[in-house]
């Protein structure tokens, strides 16, 4: 598991994050328009990719197996459960995507976002090859994957927020 | 079965399992693996909200996962075993079940 860019820290960090519970119980979204479009793409790539070859490797990671040595068995588990996690994932994916550029949004929409937050680093971060630490390293501008890097630790603080947000 | 859950903030507790109950009535064990992308503080989430763990027993068996490498996170009939991991894998875990 990774210890996220927040992880450990215990008191409050002053000043405004871009994700914040209110006093309410809803979720205050303090993402500029830049951000939101950013997030909205890599969103919606991942979208494309769940409608398109799901044997793409980097997608495997979304359906995992459930019996270690049972092929029988594993393939009695994905006919009876494949098609309601890709849906439900897809559902979740079209709810963000609905409430993106919201202000505010309540906890079963930021509950939502959260999951869907997960899949896409779930994703991104297979395809990056990522280790544990790979939060808490810093970034090195001629790797050529630096872009995908920096994403994958912005989407990273950013569900460590909606974790903080939602969390009872 | 129920249609797994993508949405987090919903929680569903479940009725603790009996102590009572010996490994012959519960065979099945569901097992969490430790990967490099989860969150330690979202795979604490996901326990509390799918087993109804306090904040510390969640955060303990998170613990295990990530410095052991598997936790059983919970066990139960075959049924139950299956979907839980379904409910599991709707969350992004790496989970699977086998008999114990």
């Amino acid at each position: 598991m990774a210890c996220g860019p927040r992880c450990g820290e215990s008191e409050a960090v002053s000043g405004r994050l871009p994700i914040e519970r209110t006093a309410e119980g809803d979720v205050r979204v303090w993402l500029s328009g830049g951000e939101r479009a950013l997030i909205r793409e890599a969103f919606a790539h991942l979208h494309e990719r769940l409608q398109g070859d799901l044997d793409d490797p980097a997608l495997e990671r979304l359906f995992p197996l459930a019996y270690e040595n049972a092929p029988e068995d594993e393939a009695e588990y994905r006919r009876l459960t494949h098609h309601e996690l890709l849906a439900s994932r897809m559902e979740a994916l079209r709810m963000v995507e609905k409430t993106l550029d919201e202000a505010t949004i309540d906890q079963a929409q930021a509950g939502v976002w959260l999951g869907a937050m997960n899949d896409l680093r779930l994703v991104l971060g297979t395809e990056l090859d990522v280790t544990e630490d790979a939060l808490g390293l810093p970034l090195d501008r001629a790797d050529p994957k630096a872009r995908e890097l920096a994403l994958y630790t912005y989407l990273s603080w950013l569900q460590e927020l909606l974790v903080e947000a939602v969390s009872p | 079965m129920t249609a797994p859950s993508s949405v987090p903030a919903e929680v569903e507790v479940e009725t603790p399992r009996d102590e009572r109950l010996d490994s012959r009535d519960l065979p099945w064990i569901v097992i969490v693996w430790n990967d490099p992308i989860n969150l330690m503080s979202y795979v604490t989430l996901v326990f509390r909200k799918l087993f109804g763990y306090s904040e510390a027993e969640a955060t303990r068996l998170m613990l295990q996962v990530h410095e052991e490498g598997k936790a059983v996170v919970s066990r139960g009939t075959r049924e139950k075993a299956e979907l839980d991991v379904s409910r599991l894998h709707a969350h992004g875990l790496w989970a699977t079940l086998r008999r114990e």
